[in-house]
């Protein structure tokens, strides 16, 4: 069986050129206290690239996300076995400084969680955190951080305004400005349209789409359409296991696994 | 089991017998506050002048006002609050963000409500054992520091509900973008909770601007103006108390006004705080 297992992972490991890779997991066990949440999972991501992580609830999906950023070191009884590397370089290592690391990687959540400030401090803060800039360079920051996320033209008027008076779309184009303002490399997003309508939905995509050009994103999603529509590969989990991973038109065409071709055929979810 | 009007009419009557008793009882819970409200205004209103905000307290058969016993109250409980807000904020945090459940949160936790429900006389006799016996003086200092304990319980417990009130994912997304998890706190999580830390503070206020049993043991009071902290110093309750069981008519005029500069000041805390909660809620 781990035989097999790891013949699996080698096939679809090889689906990206190795020197694609920006980011990788790699046999990568976690742990909530004595429950096992994920099983050796070893997944690559491409450099500025959408890759995307379906499977049913509590596969595991959300929790392989917030490995990636060490979110979970926020709780002691949460721990992750294996190895991440960043850039060739393991961010698992307890020598890593985590603020520093989490600058590199952004992440936005499943419900916009706007800050109880105005929409330019909220876009500021992680600049206000990392780096030292002027009145102008900040403004310029800003702005280059709200286009980037579409908001500008909306609420360029308004910027003093609280970003807690915005609609939902907003507030998550928001959160997504805040997270590119300090220009991580990797960005992670943990179904970022679930709380939204159809139409801040399509927003939200054409801007996911946009920012491919200079960011590695990993997508937690469950709209099996939005994986399709936005990423360039796709990794099925179920059960805690990386069950299959590849170019997302290969996987939802020609699934190899049945569990795969199950699932992406509607048999369950 | 089939429809029966008579069992309906008889629950309509029951029903109706049991509002008729929750309307009266009402009436009786607030009539008693509206009597209090008439004798206060009808002896204190009279007295109300300029004079009571000018002139320190009287001898018998003198003319004077309340300044030394205002002043003094608005720097015993300012500095009291200075004192609780400081200590009560940041351990409510602690409790909320760091504590958790473990052994130690769990007892600060029970110590605090055992102090929030401690009788306000056992911390004066505390605070006399603690500062005026070794000083050897009452002081306005031990007054403070009494009032700080009565109202700092009442500061910890607020924080700490309030910031549990607080979504996970506001504290993951501060520290997703990278910030210490103690910036995440000052800079979010307490912006966020603000509306109800500073409703405690003033629930806290309204509750220690009427305590007199503290003082009796700590900062006594003063009949003259001062504004020495070593020494004995005026405030409202105690002069209250002393004045309203003197025999003398002009003293105890001076009690039923200084009753209603507290009943204000309790009442404008309380409109202030219900202010801020529904500001809170709203946004």
């Amino acid at each position: 069986m781990n035989v097999h297992r790891q013949e699996q992972f080698d096939s679809y490991v090889a689906d990206v050129p190795a020197d694609r890779i920006k980011l990788k997991t790699h046999d990568l066990n976690f742990f909530y206290g004595k429950t096992q949440a994920l099983h050796s999972v070893t997944l690559p991501v491409a450099n500025k690239s959408v890759t995307a992580l379906i499977g049913p609830s509590g596969c595991g999906k959300s929790t392989l996300l917030r490995a990636i950023n060490r979110i979970y070191a926020l709780y002691p009884g949460q721990k992750a076995v294996g190895s991440i590397t960043l850039d060739r370089e393991n961010i698992l290592a307890p020598s890593v400084d985590l603020t520093m690391l989490r600058a590199r990687i952004g992440m936005v959540f499943q419900k916009p969680t706007p800050f109880p400030m105005s929409i330019f401090d909220n876009v500021a803060f992680g600049l206000r955190m990392h780096e030292r800039l002027s009145k102008k360079q900040m403004r310029e920051r800003v702005e280059e951080a709200l286009r980037r996320a579409a908001l500008w033209d909306e609420v360029k008027d308004n910027l003093h305004a609280s970003g807690l008076g915005l609609s939902g779309g907003q507030q998550q184009r928001l959160c997504v400005a805040r997270s590119i303002a300090v220009r991580p490399e990797v960005l992670l997003l943990d179904e970022p349209a679930s709380a939204l309508d159809p139409i801040s939905t399509a927003k939200l995509e054409d801007t996911i789409i946009e920012l491919k050009a200079d960011y590695t994103i990993v997508i937690v999603t469950h709209n099996l359409q939005q994986a399709a529509r936005i990423s360039d590969y796709t990794g099925f989990m179920f059960l805690g296991r990386l069950i299959e991973f590849g170019q997302t038109s290969e996987l939802f065409t020609n699934p190899r696994s049945t569990q795969t071709a199950d699932y992406v055929m509607g048999r369950f979810g | 089991m089939a429809f029966s009007p008579a069992k309906a009419a008889a629950r309509k009557t029951f029903n109706g017998m049991f509002v008729l008793f929750c309307v009266v009882v009402t009436c009786i819970a607030l009539a008693s506050l509206a009597i209090i409200l008439y004798s206060l205004l009808k002896n204190g209103i009279g007295g109300l002048d300029t004079a009571i905000f000018t002139k320190s307290t009287p001898a018998p058969g003198s003319d004077g006002g309340l300044m030394n016993a205002i002043v003094g109250s608005l720097i015993l409980c300012g500095l009291g609050m200075v004192g609780a807000v400081i200590v009560g904020v940041l351990a409510g945090t602690w409790l909320a963000e760091y504590g958790g459940t473990s052994f130690y949160a769990k007892l600060i936790r029970f110590f605090n409500d055992v102090l929030l429900s401690a009788p306000s006389i056992l911390v004066g006799v505390f605070a006399y054992e603690l500062m005026v016996k070794p000083m050897h003086s009452f002081s306005a200092y031990a007054g403070a520091l009494a009032l700080a304990m009565i109202a700092m319980p009442v500061i910890t417990r607020t924080t700490e509900d309030v910031l549990k009130l607080q979504p996970t994912s506001l504290r993951e997304s501060g520290v997703a973008l990278g910030a210490p998890v103690w910036t995440t706190i000052r800079k979010i999580l307490w912006r966020a909770a603000a509306g109800g830390i500073v409703t405690g503070g003033l629930l806290a206020f309204a509750r220690i601007s009427g305590e007199t049993a503290p003082l009796l043991f700590t900062s006594l009071n003063n009949q003259f103006f001062s504004l020495n902290m070593d020494k004995p110093m005026s405030s409202l309750p105690v002069v209250i108390f002393n004045f309203a069981l003197s025999p003398y008519d002009d003293w105890r005029r001076l009690a039923w006004v200084g009753a209603i500069l507290i009943t204000a000041a309790v009442l404008g805390a309380q409109i202030i705080a219900r202010i801020l909660v529904r500001e809170t809620r709203r946004s």
